[in-house]
């Protein structure tokens, strides 16, 4: 328990004490909540669909922790060779362990972050429809938290040139977030995307924050929940297992 | 200093593929000698510290550490040895106690020990005055002293330094190497170093191997070793086991990375 402690301690201590990075990383959530969520406004409301900057904010909640997530396990690559990485692959404790430490701090960390981003939406003009809907959209954010800083790891562990970090980025990262109807509806979109957008597990988690938050969901909460609690299961079993092959 | 072997290794074959990195090598290492390992670049010794310190596994042959198979007693041998590898491994966003506090967290050592211990070490290696500092404030010289600090933190056996003076200047490799003979002495620690620089062999280490191609060449003191190749210098007894040719390496993805890190550190 304490190595897990310990690790997890690093990380939020980490974070807390990068105040320029956290203040960056603000950077482009605002910009896709300015200028989208304010540029497409117009043509939402006259679509009959109502606030656009409602509908958005849960999906600029969720790239932000889905980015946070990514980021930190990618950085993973970085520390294997020159960081603090190799000194716990040394250490005389059992590899998952230290994984689940790793993975719960950079979740939290992901987790403080969405928490910042909303409270940025509540001043640009996002109202929940309760205030106590609030603790369990923060459930579904922990959820797509863990996941994607789970599969993160198991990318980290699993790739060896920093090249590899931009094809993350390109061919991973950037399609769960637009594949994830976070800035659209998935209502009657063409087969083939709505296809897509079935299987990434983002689109779940925008789903429930938004049915929790606002009262709008495409699969309901419940369904949605279900998805991020087996695939969060499923990652971080995957995540594990790469991080146990892990060679330094 | 004992005769009691505290490593042995025995017809240690690695395989990457096609290439052989270490090469039917046997040698032991005695209990509290500090032991230097000389080789061109790309000579194996970097793969020996690997599979000594349980990151890998030999393709063949055997491996005992204090009487114990790092490939079957992964936990019991990590506890027994402290590393300084070759790339820094300290987290530099954090403080020089709280890296030390952390590592101890990992290697099991009951707090009030840690504490007693990482004061210690940390006065002992003159940074003490420091310890609340990131480490990335630190100079290399620092970072590197740091950094073996916490591999004694877990008053180990046997301590592995992998090119510990590499891009330091010649202060601070001279005040490493008389702090780690202080220790050698003191706590009696096995050191097993690698380095370039023959004069720190020939000043620190008791017993030198040569090692090129992944095989073991030549083995002794460093009078021993002159004596044997009729040089007049440990620098000319190497080139002499080693010829003078330069060993061209193909770049791994590590070096690239390396690259990259001498950039952003300017």
């Amino acid at each position: 328990m304490s190595v897990i402690y310990i690790l997890w301690l690093r990380e939020v201590k980490k974070y807390l004490r990068s105040r320029v990075q956290i203040v960056a990383s603000l950077g482009s959530p605002l910009m896709y909540l300015a200028v989208l969520g304010f540029g497409l406004g117009p043509v939402f409301q006259r679509a009959g669909e109502g606030k656009y900057i409602q509908f958005m904010a849960p999906g600029v909640i969720g790239m932000t922790v889905l980015f946070t997530s990514m980021f930190s396990g990618i950085a993973m690559l970085w520390d294997r060779q020159f960081g603090f990485l190799k000194e716990t692959l040394v250490a005389p404790v059992p590899r998952l362990l230290i994984m689940i430490g790793r993975t719960l701090g950079g979740a939290t960390v992901a987790v403080l972050q969405g928490a910042l981003i909303f409270v940025v939406t509540l001043i640009v003009g996002f109202r929940p429809a309760s205030l106590l809907a609030v603790p369990l959209a923060f459930l579904v954010i922990a959820l797509i938290a863990v996941i994607f800083s789970a599969l993160a790891t198991a990318i980290g562990s699993s790739i060896k040139e920093m090249q590899g970090f931009q094809m993350v980025m390109n061919f991973l990262v950037m399609p769960l977030f637009f594949l994830s109807g976070a800035i659209y509806p998935l209502e009657g979109l063409p087969k083939v995307l709505a296809a897509f957008t079935r299987v990434d597990p983002l689109t779940y988690g925008v789903d429930g924050v938004r049915g929790v938050l606002i009262g709008r969901t495409h699969f309901g909460v419940t369904l949605d929940i279900a998805v991020l609690l087996g695939v969060g299961i499923l990652f971080v079993m995957f995540g594990a297992w790469r991080f146990s092959k892990l060679e330094a | 200093m004992s005769d009691r072997a505290i490593i042995r290794v025995q017809h240690v074959v690695k395989s990457f593929g096609k290439v052989t990195a270490v090469n039917d090598a046997s040698f032991e290492v005695r209990a509290g000698e500090i032991f230097a390992f000389l080789g061109p670049n790309g000579a194996g010794k970097t793969t020996t510290i690997k599979m000594l310190t349980t990151l890998l596994r030999p393709t063949s042959g055997t491996l005992e550490l204090d009487g114990l198979d790092p490939t079957q007693h992964q936990n019991e041998v990590r506890r027994r040895f402290g590393v300084v590898f070759q790339d820094p491994s300290l987290d530099s966003e954090l403080t020089a106690w709280e890296n030390l506090d952390i590592h101890g967290v990992l290697y099991h050592v009951p707090r009030h020990i840690r504490r007693e211990r990482s004061e210690t070490l940390l006065k002992m290696f003159e940074l003490w005055d420091r310890r609340d500092d990131l480490v990335k404030t630190f100079s290399g010289g620092m970072k590197r002293r740091l950094e073996i600090a916490r591999g004694l933190l877990h008053t180990p056996k046997v301590l592995f330094l992998d090119e510990p003076t590499l891009g330091l200047d010649p202060q601070s490799r001279n005040q490493m190497w008389t702090l780690v003979g202080n220790l050698n002495r003191a706590e009696g620690v096995t050191v097993f170093l690698t380095t370039h620089y023959m004069d720190e062999a020939d000043r620190v280490a008791g017993r030198i191997a040569v090692i090129d191609h992944g095989r073991i060449v030549a083995i002794g003191s460093s009078a021993e070793l002159k004596q044997q190749t009729g040089a007049d210098s440990l620098e000319a007894a190497f080139l002499k086991l080693t010829g003078t040719t330069i060993r061209d390496e193909s770049a791994t993805a590590a070096d690239q990375m390396r690259q990259v890190s001498r950039v952003w550190r300017r």
